[in-house]
Order: C-alpha cells, then sequence, then structure tokens
C-alpha cells in the first residue's frame, strides 16, 4: 500500500530485532474477548482514479453550473488563487500546532499577523488564533463574559443567526446560563431596543446581536451598546459576513467581537470548515479561550513568536480552564490571512462596495421587507418562496433562503444575498421570475 | 532564611499576624518550584477566605497553582506591585512581594499552622 | 553517512505590515456589471468606516514570497517523522486535498435544496457507516468540529440519557494519565471531575473503580489504549462495574490507530465515544486545525444525538430536524464536511484489510523503537506497548538533563520533538509514536538520533542543555511572552 513505506523484508528485519516470530504476536497480549476476528465490513482499498471517479460522480449529485443567491451565513465570494497555492505548501498544510516554536516560525508568524489584522478589522485589541466557526465562537464568548462579569443570564437579539442561537443554547444550558431573547422592529428590522431595555437586569452578563444581522440589516450596536453598559453586562457583536468590515465601521461600544471568516477564501464545502474568531479589549485577554501567539525574543535577541498564555487554556488548566478547545482552524485561518493580504486595505474596500452595488442593484427589482440599510443581503416578500424556488430552480438558480423554518412570521419572505460574484443578468432573470412586485403592493 | 514571626501551611504559604491582619505570601521553595512567575491572579478587597481554600493563583509558563489561604477573614488589601511585575515574587516572596492582607476572623486557627523549625524539616523531609 | 538535516540559508521576512505601503495590490476585481453606489447613501454615512488603518498592501510577488520564506521556517511531516505521542502524525495523503476541492463538493451551500445535495450527503452517511462499522458502534454524528467538540458531545449525550432515567448524576470518573481536554469537557458540561489512579503497572486500577463508581457517578472517561500506549486489559470489568452502578463508559478515541482492524471499542463496553479525523483518519493538522471529532454509539444514546441527523426518505438522503430528544446542535450545519471528504478518501484508499495492516505496521513501528531504546531510557511501565511508547528522562536527570531538553536537541537531528511531560503519571515523560507511515530507514535516523543524544548527555550536557543549535530561532524566551503579552503588532 502506497502510505506504509515498509517492504516484507524490512518488516522482518523489524520483527526480528523485537524478537517476535509474527506481527500478530504484538496483539497477542489482548484479552481474546475484546478481540475482532473478523475482517472488517468495508470495501478493498481502491486506486488513486477510482477515489477521484468516486467523489466527482457525489459531487455531480450536488448542484451543478447553478446561480445562487443564498447567503444566511455562508457567503460565495472570489477565492484569489494564492490562497491554495500558499494553504497546499507541505510546509503549512502537514504541520504540526506551533508548540516548538523555534521550528515553528512560519505558522506562529502567520498567526499574529492574523492576529493582527483581526485587531483592525474589528477595532478590537486582542484577537486570537481562531475558534471553530462563529457558530461556536458565540457561545464561548458568553461564557467569557460569565467569567469577567460574574453574572450569568444572556440576552441574544432574534436576529442573530439562528443556528447560531441554537448552539448557544445547547452550551449555555450546561453552564447554568440562561439565554433569553428579545425581538426586532418589524418596520425596519433593527433590534427592538425597548424590548431590550425591558429584559435586561442586573444578573445579564451579556447582551448579544449581530450585525448585519441574519436579515442583512446594519444594526444599532451602539444603542445597544449604551444600554448593555448602564446596566454593568457586556455587549458581544456578533458578525457573519467579514466582508461587510471593508466597509461598514466596526462595532462600537463592543466588549467582545464574535464572528465568522468564511467569506474570506474559504470554501462553503457544506457547511464546514470554516474558521471563527473572539476579539476583545485588553483587559479582558487572561479570559479570552483559544490559542493566543505572542512576541518574544529568542536567546541571540531576535524577534520571535510563540504560543503564550497557554495557562488559561486546557492542557494546563484541566477542570478549570476558560474552554475546552484545543484543535483551532488554523490552516482555514491562513486561507484568511491570504486572503486578507491579497485584498489589502484598498481591495478590501472595493470588494466591499461591490458587494453593496450588487445586492442594492437586485434590492431595486425586488424591494427589501425591511426599511433598515443593508449591506449584501435583504429580505425580500415574495408571497410563496417555496414556489418561486421550485420555478427558479427550472432555470438553475437557486433563490434566496425561505424565512418561514426559522420566522414563521416571515413565512411569505426569502433572504437573498449578492455577491461580487453575481452576474446582473442571474438578478435579472431572478426578478423576472418574480415579476418584481411593484413598491406600493409590497409595503401595503 | 525562614523568617522566625512567621506561620507555614503544608502548601508552602506563610503568615504574618499583626494587630489582627494577616499578610499572606509563598515561600522561597514555593517560588522555586514554580520557575519564572509571569501573573498572579488575586481576590478583590472585600471577598471572604477560608483556611485552606483557595484564594487565587499564581502561574508560570507551563503551569498554575493554587494559592490556599491559611487563615479565614475578609480580604483587606492586595499587593499592588504584582500585577506590573510578577516578578518579584521569585525576588523577595518573604518581603516585597507579599499577596494580601487580611482581617482575621478567626485568630484560633494560627496554632494550626507550622512554626518556621518546622517548615524547614518538611521541606527537608520533602526532598 | 548522510544525516538528516543539514544548516540551510534561511531568509529574513519581515511581517506584511512592515512591508507594506501605499497603492501597491495584489487584487484585481472585475468592472461592475450594475451601477456603482455611493456608500455613504447606501449604508448610511453614519456606518462607512474610515480605511482600515495598517492593513496590509502587498503585491502579489510580495505576497508569495512572504508566506514562501515563512513556510520554509516550519517543520511538517512532508519533512520527516513527528514522534509525537497520541498525536498520530500520520502521512497525509494528496488526493484528500485533490478530492476536497471538486467545485460540486467545495462549492455545495449547506442550505441548498437538499435535492441539490444528495452527493454530500451519500458522502456522509458513507463515511458514518465506515465509522460505524469500524467502532463497533450503532449510530455515528459528524457534527463536532473537533475532538474536545466531541467529547463534549459524548457527555451531554450521556447527562441526556441519565436525565431522562432520573438523575443526570453529579461526577465523572477520569484517570490520572488522561488527556488534558477531557476534565475541561467534563467541566464544562457540568460535572465534577474525579480522579482516579492507575495501578502501579500504568492500567485502571478495578479496585479504585469500584470504590469511586457510586450512584453519583454519570461515566467514567478513559482512552484505549491509554496514554502509556498499553491496552486497559481491564476494560471489559470496568465496563461491567460502571453498567452495575446504571453508569456510563465513554471512550476518547484518540488512540484509535492502535485499534482499527483488531478491536472495536463497542465490542467491549464502551457506550459512547469520540473519533479524531485528523489523528486516525489522516486529516491534515494544517498547523493546528481543522480536525473533525465525530461520535459513534449505542443504540440507546441514538435518540439524543444533535440534530439534524440523515434519514432515507423515497430513495432519497433528507435532514431529519425533528429530533425531540435531540441535545441541540453543537455547531451550526453538518460538521466539517471538508474534512470528512478527506477522511473517507482515506478509508476508500486503504480499504478493509488495508486499515488493518496500518494499525499492525503502526504497532510494530513503536514496539521496534521500544526495544531499540530501552537500554539507554528508563521505563517506567514495562507492560506491553502498542502504538506509542512512554519512556522517562529518569537517568538523564540524574546529570541534570531533562525531558525537554531531549526533545530540543533532537531538532537538531532533523526530527520533531516528542511529546514533552505527558501524561502527568510519568514524571519527565517521553512519548513516542511514529505512525505506521515511518519506513524502516526514518525510524532508524531517529533512533540513532535518540542514542546519539543519550550519549552527548554524558559527554557533553551542555550541548543538550542549550539545544537547539541549528535552527533559525534559539529558544525563545516564553516568561516574556507571557509577562508581557505582545499579541499584535502595532506602528512604530
Amino acid at each position: 500500500m502506497r502510505y506504509l513505506p515498509k517492504s516484507d523484508s524490512e518488516r522482518r528485519q523489524m520483527l526480528d530485532a523485537c524478537g517476535v516470530e509474527s506481527a500478530e504476536d504484538l496483539f497477542a497480549h489482548l484479552p481474546e474477548a475484546v478481540r475482532l476476528r473478523r475482517p472488517l465490513h468495508l470495501a478493498p482499498g481502491i486506486s488513486e482514479y477510482e477515489i477521484v471517479d468516486y467523489f466527482r460522480e457525489r459531487a455531480g449529485e450536488n448542484a451543478d453550473g447553478y446561480a445562487s443567491f443564498l447567503g444566511a451565513g455562508v457567503y460565495r465570494h472570489y477565492r484569489p488563487v494564492l490562497v491554495d497555492a500558499v494553504v497546499s505548501r507541505g510546509e503549512f498544510l502537514t504541520s504540526y500546532t506551533p508548540y516548538q516554536a523555534e521550528i515553528s516560525q512560519g505558522t506562529l508568524t502567520t498567526i499574529f499577523e492574523f492576529q493582527t489584522m483581526i485587531c483592525q478589522l474589528t477595532g478590537m485589541d486582542v484577537a486570537n488564533a481562531s475558534m471553530y466557526d462563529g457558530s461556536t465562537a458565540v457561545p464561548e464568548a458568553a461564557m467569557m463574559a460569565a467569567r469577567i462579569t460574574g453574572r450569568h443570564r444572556a440576552l441574544a437579539a432574534r436576529s442573530v443567526h439562528p443556528e447560531y442561537r441554537e448552539v448557544l443554547r445547547t452550551y449555555a444550558l450546561h453552564q447554568g446560563m440562561p439565554v433569553e431573547e428579545f425581538g426586532y422592529v418589524k418596520d425596519s428590522g433593527v433590534i427592538d431596543l425597548e424590548e431590550l431595555e425591558r429584559k435586561i437586569d442586573d444578573q445579564t452578563a451579556a447582551v448579544i446581536v449581530q450585525s448585519p444581522n441574519f436579515f442583512g440589516v446594519i444594526d444599532d450596536v451602539k444603542a445597544a451598546a449604551e444600554i448593555a453598559h448602564r446596566h454593568g453586562a457586556l455587549l458581544v457583536v456578533v458578525f457573519t459576513e467579514a466582508v461587510s468590515l471593508g466597509i461598514l465601521e466596526p462595532p462600537a461600544g463592543a466588549d467582545i467581537v464574535a464572528g465568522e471568516l468564511q467569506s474570506f477564501a474559504i470554501s462553503p464545502s457544506y457547511g464546514g470548515p470554516y474558521a471563527g474568531i473572539i476579539a476583545t479589549r485588553e483587559k479582558f485577554v487572561r479570559q479570552m479561550p483559544g490559542r493566543l501567539v505572542g512576541q518574544t525574543v529568542d536567546t541571540h535577541g531576535n524577534r520571535a513568536f510563540c504560543l503564550t498564555l497557554s495557562t488559561r487554556e486546557q492542557h494546563i488548566r484541566r477542570e478549570k480552564a476558560t474552554s475546552n478547545i484545543c484543535t483551532n482552524q488554523a490552516l482555514i485561518a491562513l486561507m484568511a490571512t491570504v486572503f486578507m493580504t491579497v485584498y489589502g486595505k484598498v481591495g478590501l474596500r472595493e470588494l466591499a462596495l461591490q458587494n453593496t452595488a450588487k445586492a442594492h442593484y437586485l434590492a431595486g427589482k425586488l424591494k427589501p421587507a425591511f426599511t433598515g440599510k443593508f449591506f449584501n443581503e435583504f429580505v425580500a416578500r415574495v408571497g410563496n418562496p417555496e414556489a418561486v424556488n421550485k420555478t427558479l430552480l427550472k432555470k438553475k438558480i437557486i433563490g434566496g433562503l425561505p424565512l418561514g423554518r426559522f420566522y414563521p412570521e416571515l413565512a411569505d419572505s426569502m433572504l437573498v444575498c449578492a455577491t461580487e460574484t453575481t452576474r446582473r443578468g442571474e438578478m435579472d432573470e431572478l426578478s423576472d421570475a418574480l415579476r418584481a412586485p411593484a413598491a406600493e403592493e409590497v409595503l401595503a | 532564611m525562614y523568617p522566625e514571626n512567621f506561620r507555614y501551611t503544608k502548601e508552602h504559604e506563610w503568615v504574618l499576624v499583626e494587630g489582627g491582619i494577616g499578610t499572606i505570601g509563598i515561600t522561597d521553595h514555593a517560588q522555586q518550584e514554580l520557575g519564572d512567575i509571569v501573573y498572579v491572579d488575586l481576590p478583590k478587597p472585600g471577598t471572604r477566605v477560608e483556611q485552606g481554600r483557595s484564594l487565587g493563583s499564581v502561574e508560570s509558563v507551563k503551569a498554575v497553582s493554587d494559592i490556599y489561604s491559611p487563615v479565614s477573614g475578609e480580604v483587606a488589601e492586595i499587593n499592588p506591585i504584582l500585577a506590573d511585575a510578577p516578578e518579584k515574587l521569585n525576588e523577595d516572596p518573604h518581603g516585597a512581594a507579599w499577596l494580601v492582607k487580611i482581617k482575621l476572623s478567626a485568630p484560633g486557627e494560627l496554632p494550626d499552622l507550622m512554626s518556621a523549625a518546622d517548615y524547614q524539616s518538611y521541606i527537608g523531609a520533602e526532598k | 553517512m548522510i544525516k538528516k538535516v543539514r544548516s540551510h540559508p534561511s531568509q529574513n521576512e519581515a511581517l506584511l505590515f512592515e512591508r507594506s505601503s501605499p497603492g501597491k495590490g495584489a487584487w484585481q476585481l472585475p468592472e461592475l456589471d450594475v451601477p456603482a453606489v455611493d456608500a455613504s447613501v447606501a449604508l448610511g454615512a453614519a456606518n462607512v468606516r474610515a480605511e482600515i488603518p495598517g492593513f496590509p498592501e502587498v503585491s502579489e510577488v510580495e505576497a508569495i514570497r512572504h508566506f514562501t520564506r515563512l513556510s520554509t521556517w516550519n517543520y511538517a511531516i512532508d519533512h520527516g517523522m513527528y514522534p509525537l505521542g497520541s498525536c498520530t502524525m500520520k502521512y497525509n495523503p494528496r488526493i484528500n486535498e485533490l478530492v476536497a476541492r471538486i467545485e460540486g463538493l467545495a462549492w455545495a451551500h449547506p442550505y441548498q435544496p437538499e435535492a441539490l445535495a444528495q452527493g454530500a450527503m451519500e458522502v456522509m452517511a458513507r463515511l458514518e457507516a465506515a465509522l460505524a462499522e469500524i467502532t463497533g458502534m450503532d449510530a455515528v454524528t459528524l457534527q463536532p468540529s473537533a475532538g474536545a467538540q466531541g467529547e463534549l458531545t459524548g457527555i451531554l449525550l450521556i447527562r441526556a440519557l441519565l436525565e431522562k432515567r432520573g438523575s443526570p448524576r453529579r461526577k465523572i470518573l477520569i484517570p490520572d494519565s488522561a488527556h488534558g481536554t477531557n476534565p475541561a469537557t467534563a467541566a464544562i458540561a457540568g460535572y465534577v471531575v474525579e480522579n482516579v489512579k492507575s495501578t502501579d503497572t500504568g492500567v485502571l486500577d478495578l479496585e479504585a473503580l469500584a470504590r469511586a463508581a457510586d450512584g453519583d457517578v454519570a461515566a467514567l472517561m478513559v482512552t484505549n489504549p491509554n496514554t502509556l500506549g498499553v491496552f486497559e486489559e481491564n476494560i471489559v470489568q470496568a465496563a461491567e462495574i460502571l453498567h452495575a452502578k446504571g453508569a456510563m463508559l465513554y471512550m476518547d478515541g484518540a488512540n484509535m490507530n492502535a485499534l482499527v482492524g483488531i478491536a472495536r471499542p463497542g465490542d467491549f463496553g464502551v457506550d459512547v465515544m469520540h473519533l479524531n479525523l485528523h489523528k486516525t483518519f489522516s486529516t491534515p493538522h494544517g498547523g493546528g486545525g481543522p480536525g473533525a471529532g465525530p461520535v459513534a454509539v449505542k443504540k440507546a444514546l441514538e435518540p439524543f444525538l444533535p440534530t439534524p441527523r440523515l434519514k432515507r426518505v423515497r430513495g432519497k438522503w433528507a435532514w431529519d430536524f425533528k429530533r425531540k430528544r435531540s441535545i441541540g446542535r453543537v455547531r451550526a450545519f453538518y460538521g466539517n464536511f471538508g474534512v470528512l471528504v478527506r477522511a473517507l478518501a482515506y478509508i476508500l484508499a486503504h480499504g478493509g484489510p488495508g486499515l488493518r495492516n496500518a494499525t499492525v505496521d503502526a504497532v510494530l513501528n513503536a514496539v521496534y523503537i521500544r526495544k531499540q531504546l530501552e537500554p539507554y531510557f528508563d521505563l517506567p511501565y514495562p507492560a506491553p506497548n502498542m502504538h506509542e511508547v512512554v519512556f522517562s528522562d529518569e537517568r538523564q536527570a540524574k546529570l541534570g538533563v531533562r525531558t525537554g531538553d531531549l526533545a530540543k536537541r533532537l531538532i537538531d537531528y532533523g526530527f520533531h520533538p516528542y511529546t514533552v511531560s505527558f501524561p502527568m503519571i510519568v514524571h519527565g515523560a517521553l512519548m513516542i509514536e511514529p505512525t505506521e507511515t515511518e519506513g524502516k530507514l526514518e525510524l532508524d535516523q531517529f533512533i540513532d538520533a535518540m542514542i546519539s543524544i543519550a550519549k552527548e548527555v554524558e559527554t557533553d550536557p551542555e550541548l543538550v542543555k542549550q539545544a537547539p543549535h541549528s535552527t533559525r530561532t534559539s529558544r525563545v524566551d516564553e516568561v516574556a511572552a507571557a509577562r508581557k503579552p505582545v499579541l499584535r503588532w502595532k506602528p512604530a
């Protein structure tokens, strides 16, 4: 087998050196009761070409050559060719966690750059070396807020990604952290500040909002911060569309930012792997979960990087750790780092502006259901989204996400997204297929 | 080496009692075992502490050690120099790098603790 | 004689921010085919940011050189062996990278209509079935993102089942040899951790377990083989003790590389376990992740598995969200699909007999290393080892040299260090796991290096204590990094 680099004669030499007659003898000490005495019921190994064929066939059973207007937390963006060129290098792809600093300066340096860029992007003081994804960054942020404030309740906006809120609930349940929700304003789609004011109290550790929110609307983060802080709670701001930070103000007044970087050259890949981040203020750094890379010097005084503040982590603190996280998403974070490098200061802004232009062109034809300002996705009231999508599929178009499954009150609407990859022709087809309702009809 | 007027615990803390206030620190033996200290986590003034219970921790790069209070009472003061200069704990653990001052609630606890001579033989035996 | 390393010129490279200047860029977007917008009008003036201060501005050539130069400062499996115990640093097959990038799979959106996601769902279903067969369990979830998340999922499943039976109970038992994620996970799941000591031969102490297992214990979390590389010979009896008290047996599958095709956890009493696809199933570590931590369970726990689950409806795959007893979601969407593709490709490449052969080679390699190094390093637990072996630095420590120093010196010989100072039950541990993808040449070079270092400890200990000498940076000041953390670049 091509991955097993021993010849039979080498095996024989090694068995002899071990004083063992056959390889089976190496397992002789196992209790008979535990032994599997039949072959595994799995087909024999196949060649590379057959493996490719198998997966090509599976890919053929997925959407192929469809235009798509899906966003909702996973976005279609161009992946600069440099990204795969860099991450495919064996030195990055097949390297381990950089615990041994002397032979991991490549990984450590790129993580340090990553941490820096996330701070620049989000306006925070420190950022970690990535969490599993945006959805798990949210409960990690909530638990962080609980540790910092000594309080135990969380208040999450309904306009935070529904699946993110589900994950929050799963984790919070076992941390003795009740999670309550507050809604959005029917016309604008921004958070309902009055409801927030009513529900917040002196046991609230974290107020959690998303901007742009799940509906694509740019939310009232500043007002949420004011309310949270007035009650001694921390504000956690979530983002799912990282490209938005190329043009939108970073969240003002946020204490912790929890976000998803999938938009930065991470393939949608049917839901993962992605890369989440947590960024926060300097004073909270010791309560942050996840790996952190710090700058230091070696014995000759040369600048060097190493993992630091490890005492927060599981391998030292064990049951008192800030989190149980061990693996991070280093390779995925590297994709994002290369993406941010390719676009850079000016490019990322241009990219964000293109997204804005595309989505606003589409909105001009469809008429958004909410009046709030939006970035690259918005809610369109279409009557029967499932039926609409069925028609669109015949034209090889995947329409927006019907919202009824998450928001029963919006069962007549779909969430549509347009990015720099969306063609004008596709948007024209979409609006034709919907026979774009006139503004008056929608607002009636 | 180990001041006569201190009393000591098996977990390598010391306490100096003066007029109802117990000043607490970790011993020279402890700081040696820990290695270079990078961070000290202390409770807020006003926190109630109990003899034998953890009131905070001391961190080196690769390890964390709980600080167990030798006495019960309320935290009156914490040493301000340790936030910026945790290394002082390696340099002067019995003097400038005290950790907290506790207003004692149960002075009767003190005889439970070791004298300097007892502590000296205790760590000698540990080796 | 060609040794494994020789010093080579390595280039200095500043940080991106130090190489940036205005006007440089590595991107080009197509012209807009729709009207441009005024950001202030479209987004609201207050929402528009100033430019991102300090963000990089470099050309494409500088970008590729930057990352290429940095990459040459890394050690990687593609260079040579990583003898890291319990990490299973095996070869990352390149075919896995190719298939994960096939467009129909790489660009699949998790919300695309199920009718247009059948291929992705079939991949996941096939992997679930393969992992169930390998582990001897009844059902598998592919949702958890990594081993630690898999552990949390597993413990939450146990909690849910016990709750349904009347009480979730309060305690989880963990052997003192366990990986740090185990107690951290138990704490996050709301349990109190109680340590169970090992016997003096390094395995689970059945008497200690019997004493500790009361009606308040939810589970024992065990790794098998344990972190000494030794098979837990009493595992069947341990399972019986726990089950008799209504408690469950959780297995950390980190060391599964010693068992595939040889023994199945489901057959020796395990109720729930997680797997690390980035260990046993060859998906790349990539400098620290991503991974995937599927959880395999016995039938009784199936109803509680995270939502959604795959089900078959009229000959097609569908996602079942209607699971009343489910513990909920542990992450958005369905799991690290890209990692799952790679793991399935690995399984397809080996096939049933091939997976077993890999296990045999993995154990042979570790036993071979043990035999060759036993004369030089103290072996605290002499029981037969499987895919990894744990020595201690006792002999070398007498001369003032510790496991950390030996590990650093190993770098000068062209290898990544083994796992240092773990498990905690061995003082000054050297934990070595070669994996099956190391050939005799590499193993012999590793063994020669370790023997040479053992000799250096006697003749020139300072050489070992000051190591490494041949790397781009010498030992770094971790104390300064922790005392005064500098976690980002800032302009001067």
